[in-house]
């Protein structure tokens, strides 16, 4: 089992993913250049936080368009296991590997605080070691995190069950309440239909030891994990 | 002033034109044996601008202590570096950006924070958090008093609302730069003073971390080692920006100064930061100065002068973003995220390679020469032929003349007048909590991002100091953390520049023992008025006697920082406004105390280590409280005495009580004193409250909202109450037990027998929590 983390040029985040799978939860991982087209044959990707090329266009809008991102494509349509986080969501958007794009926020601020998500399905490997309904608390880090689809989107998203997480309060009784950016539906965090690519805005990587105040981000990094071990099992 | 080009003659006028004196052209005369030509003169303008040179402070910056034995590296480098244990050096410094800030203020903003960065990556520290110091004028009619006219200023509408647009771009450019570089801003402050209405100040103050044997300093060495350029194009942006606007002061005409704004690139940096660390790990890189205040200028020549070397530098090599620049407009231009360095001769490509990587610019532009002469050639034709040493180190130092303001006739009904014993203070409280210095700074610390990178321990508000840990010092599960506050009181200043400064090092010192961090070392932003007016060299003597005094009492020499003169507009100065920043070493990051109470039912427990016999006279020393200026209207008097050995003895104190976990919850009382303290203590522990009774021989008002110094109050758990009250004794410092922790969620305080303030804390809270958004968004 080998995660990859890339790194694009702004990316910064990524070391927070590297160190989260590697000195927390102990599994291999190596960075990924962007220019580079060789996955180093990991068996997940990250996509990491941060400002790819600057985002100076559009957040992920270059990202999109870098050589690794070939790679990554090829990757994700075969089946392969990828996770955008908050500039890696946006760039899975922009890539089409993910339905909606994101807008800036309805306050129109950076907005940097922990927020709450409520896992909505875990049949899926980002999730399956979380409980339907479980609030976890991270924090979100975006000026551009309103995520926005047109109604055909969203109703595909519902049919197939593709909303992985919606903001809501800390008891998970008012997703409104909880909705930090103006999400459509208090969406925070997707998958496509095939299950394998997921991206969400918060930042689990930065809640993965209790001594920073919460740990609830483990749980998507271990879904992860017990997804390619029941992989790796199916195949032997 | 035109944008001179080459065939200008330069005369005593147009020197003249770029701030050089008459005897100072003489000097540069001197020097060259010659006269300068024009880019020579702007060479020697910036070098030798107040910003640069420090022409008017050195004489009194050698009075501050700057030795110990964790100094690695003191003031006169790019930052300072102090050894923080296993092999691990922090290097930190604090600098100012306030004249760009009024003039543009996201933009100069931002390059304050790319400024610093760059400062600490220089020295081949990643930079791990950030700080930010901001000072605005009044943005709220409540409390707009200043300390020169002793009642209302009465700041017009159209002032309030273009303070609050400058607090909107300034936290802005602050927060999209560290947000976009990756560093977390982790603390600082926020006040507010009429003063500042036309001068804010940004001061920013970043951290980084290296292994000791990684440092890298700015010193050409061996001759024909080349010369390389790195980072971004250079553009006609920031000229003279040090001399101009950083070293003059302001008058109608300041906003036509925008041009000499520099614009940052924060994605440009984060690349400059990873490309410079990884060509410093080549082991290729002999020296290196990140260009700043007067760019190309400065890097060159301090390199050349430092290392004892010549330099030559050819500008057609230099990478430009625009045609048609003079040798003036390139050796002075401002342009940010950009590095000078030296290279082993032979082994350059192993550094080219790297910035190609990248995709930043990298050009060997010149070599280290040798006979200690600085050439800059343009298309081959000698445009500056400078002695870096003499341009470098012998430029002007003036001792200027400093003169006492004639003492303040003061009497009586100048100051506060407490009300009544046993008036209920809570709707006081409430405004007092509402007010813009004391309201939670959440609204503006949420446009941070505070917690890229995993290793904020405590961000903004959650303890007295910033703390972060340190990845690399981890040894069995044991992590080390390193603690930071920032601190400054400009109004206290104006009383008294030195009671003043004295109270900014202590009130840092004792933030960063209240996280139960070490002190060990400090940094000093000194943000003063123009140098050529006596009273305001006074001022500035007395605030570095002030601050010579607390950091050798406290054990925390300055290793850096800045000092910002000119902070007037139209001939009025600000107060004087030295701010420090201390840096802690947390032995174990577990052990950090935070500002939250934790359980109910514990004791809370005053802790003080002043003499009381040592107070000033009580009104006369409230009269400069947070509490007078804001519900008395009344600034005057003078701050509180302060008791360095006091101080002392409280920070050892909180250090030791922080390493036998016997506390669980620290906070220090400052503005606002122990009435705000304790609110914060409840804010921070969502749901609990506290519930107070004691007795004090003083006004109501002075025993809850007196700022005096040297005073923490700790929550303890009734079975460790005992020790903790034995550790107190041992350390000479007074404990007294006030109350409780408790369930309900309410705030009461009886002194007397006599509820002073009872109020629910939801009511309490959401003035303090809401109060600064509602006035910068809504108003």
């Amino acid at each position: 089992m080998k995660f990859g983390v890339v790194v694009f040029p702004g990316s910064n985040c990524d070391h927070d993913a590297f160190y989260a799978l590697g000195n927390v939860l102990h599994k291999p991982v190596e960075f990924i250049w962007h220019q580079s087209q060789d996955l180093a044959n990991c068996d997940a990707i990250i996509l990491p936080g941060g400002f790819s090329y600057g985002d100076y266009l559009r957040t992920g809008a270059i990202a999109r368009f870098s050589p690794v991102m070939k790679s990554v494509e090829k990757f994700a349509n075969s089946g392969g296991m990828v996770l955008g986080i908050c500039n890696g969501f946006q760039t899975l958007c922009e890539a089409g590997l993910l339905p909606g794009a994101m807008m800036r926020n309805s306050g129109l601020r950076f907005i940097c605080r922990p927020v709450h998500i409520r896992v909505e399905q875990t049949d899926t490997p980002f999730t399956n070691a979380a409980r339907k309904g479980q609030v976890l608390t991270v924090p979100v880090a975006h000026s551009d995190g309103c995520y926005t689809a047109d109604e055909a989107d969203i109703a595909e998203l519902e049919k197939n069950k593709q909303i992985l997480f919606r903001y809501t309060t800390p008891d998970g009784s008012d997703d409104a309440a909880g909705n930090p950016n103006g999400s459509m539906y208090n969406i925070a965090g997707i998958c496509n239909r095939e299950r394998n690519v997921a991206g969400l805005m918060p930042h689990p990587e930065r809640v993965v030891e209790s001594a920073l105040g919460s740990a609830d981000g483990l749980v998507i990094f271990k879904s992860m994990v017990e997804a390619l071990v029941g992989a790796a099992k199916a195949t032997a | 002033m035109a944008t001179a080009a080459t065939e200008i003659k330069v005369t005593p006028e147009i020197a003249a034109e770029h701030g050089v004196t008459a005897e100072e052209y003489a000097r540069i005369q001197k020097i060259l044996d010659r006269d300068p030509n024009i880019t020579e003169l702007g060479i020697f303008s910036v070098m030798w601008s107040e910003h640069c040179s420090y022409k008017s402070s050195k004489v009194h910056l050698k009075r501050l202590p700057t030795g110990g034995k964790l100094v690695v590296q003191g003031p006169g480098e790019n930052a300072g570096v102090v050894d923080i244990g296993d092999g691990l050096v922090a290097a930190f410094k604090i600098e100012s950006h306030n004249h760009p800030s009024y003039v543009e203020p996201f933009q100069g903003a931002t390059t304050g924070v790319g400024g610093i960065l760059r400062d600490i990556f220089t020295m081949g520290a990643r930079p791990i958090a950030v700080l930010d110091s901001l000072r605005f004028g009044s943005i709220a009619t409540q409390g707009d008093v200043d300390a020169r006219f002793t009642r209302s200023t009465k700041t017009d509408p159209a002032t309030l609302a273009a303070n609050r647009r400058i607090l909107d771009g300034v936290i802005r450019g602050v927060g999209h730069y560290g947000n976009c570089f990756g560093v977390p801003t982790v603390g600082g402050e926020v006040s507010f003073e009429p003063c500042y209405s036309q001068n804010p100040l940004v001061n920013a103050l970043a951290l980084g971390i290296a292994r000791k044997e990684e440092i890298f300093l700015a010193k050409a060495k061996g001759i024909g080692n080349p010369v390389i350029y790195v980072g971004a194009k250079t553009g006609r942006d920031g000229i003279h920006g040090a001399s101009l606007l950083a070293s003059a002061e302001f008058t109608e005409e300041s906003k036509k100064k925008r041009p000499n704004v520099q614009v940052g690139d924060p994605f440009v940096e984060k690349l400059l930061l990873e490309a410079c660390l990884e060509a410093m790990r080549t082991g290729a890189v002999v020296a290196i100065q990140d260009m700043g205040a007067a760019g190309l200028t400065c890097s060159t020549m301090e390199m050349a002068s430092r290392g004892g070397t010549g330099i030559e530098i050819d500008l057609a090599k230099v990478p430009q973003r625009e045609t048609g620049m003079t040798p003036y407009e390139i050796m002075l231009s401002e342009s940010q995220e950009r590095m000078l360095l030296v290279a082993e001769r032979g082994r350059e490509y192993e550094v080219l390679d790297v910035f190609k990587k990248w995709g930043l610019d990298a050009v060997v532009v010149g070599t280290v020469t040798e006979g200690g002469v600085a050439v800059v050639k343009n298309h081959g034709a000698v445009a500056a032929q400078i002695p870096a040493h003499p341009l470098a180190e012998e430029g002007p130092v003036y001792n200027r003349p400093l003169a006492a303001p004639a003492p303040r006739v003061e009497s009586e009904k100048d100051w506060f007048a407490f009300a009544p014993e046993k008036t209920n203070l809570t709707e006081n409280f409430k405004k007092l909590l509402a007010s813009p210095a004391i309201a939670s700074k959440r609204w503006i610390t949420e446009q941070y991002d505070t917690s890229v990178r995993t290793n904020t321990l405590a961000g903004p508000g959650a303890s007295d100091a910033a703390i972060v840990r340190i990845k690399e010092s981890e040894k069995n599960g044991v992590m080390r953390g390193l603690a930071l506050a920032t601190d400054g009181n400009g109004r206290w200043c104006q009383l008294n520049p030195k009671v003043g400064a004295m109270h900014a090092v202590a009130e840092a010192a004792r933030n960063v023992a209240t996280s139960g961090a070490r002190p060990i070392a400090a940094t000093n932003c000194l943000n003063f008025g123009s140098p050529e007016k006596p009273e305001v060299m006074w001022q500035f003597s007395q605030a570095i006697d002030g601050i010579g005094e607390a950091c050798t009492a406290l054990g925390t020499p300055i290793t850096g920082g800045n000092v910002s003169f000119y902070n007037e507009t139209l001939g009025k100065s600000i107060y004087p406004t030295p701010v420090i920043g201390i840096l802690g070493i947390l032995a174990d990051v577990s052990k950090a105390l935070k500002v939250a109470f934790r359980n109910a039912g514990d004791a809370i427990v005053l802790l003080n280590a002043a003499d009381s016999r040592s107070r000033l006279d009580t009104r006369r020393e409230f009269s400069s409280s947070e509490y007078s200026k804001t519900i008395g209207g009344i600034v005057a008097g003078e701050p509180p005495a302060i008791d360095l050995a006091a101080e002392k003895r409280l920070i050892d104190c909180l250090v030791a009580l922080a390493d036998t976990g016997d506390v669980q919850s620290a906070h220090d009382i400052s503005d606002g004193g122990l009435a705000v303290a304790l609110a914060e203590s409840c804010f921070a522990a969502n749901g609990l409250g506290a519930s107070i009774s004691f007795n004090e021989n003083s006004p109501a008002e002075y025993a809850l909202f007196s700022e005096r110094g040297a005073r923490a109050i700790v929550s303890v758990s009734p079975t460790n109450l005992a020790v903790v009250l034995a550790t107190a004794r041992q350390c000479n410092v007074g404990a007294s037990e006030l109350g409780n922790v408790t369930r309900e969620a309410t705030l009461r305080i009886e002194l007397k027998e006599h509820a002073a303030i009872d109020s629910p804390l939801d009511v309490l809270r959401d003035v303090w929590a809401n109060s600064l958004e509602r006035l910068v968004v809504t108003s």
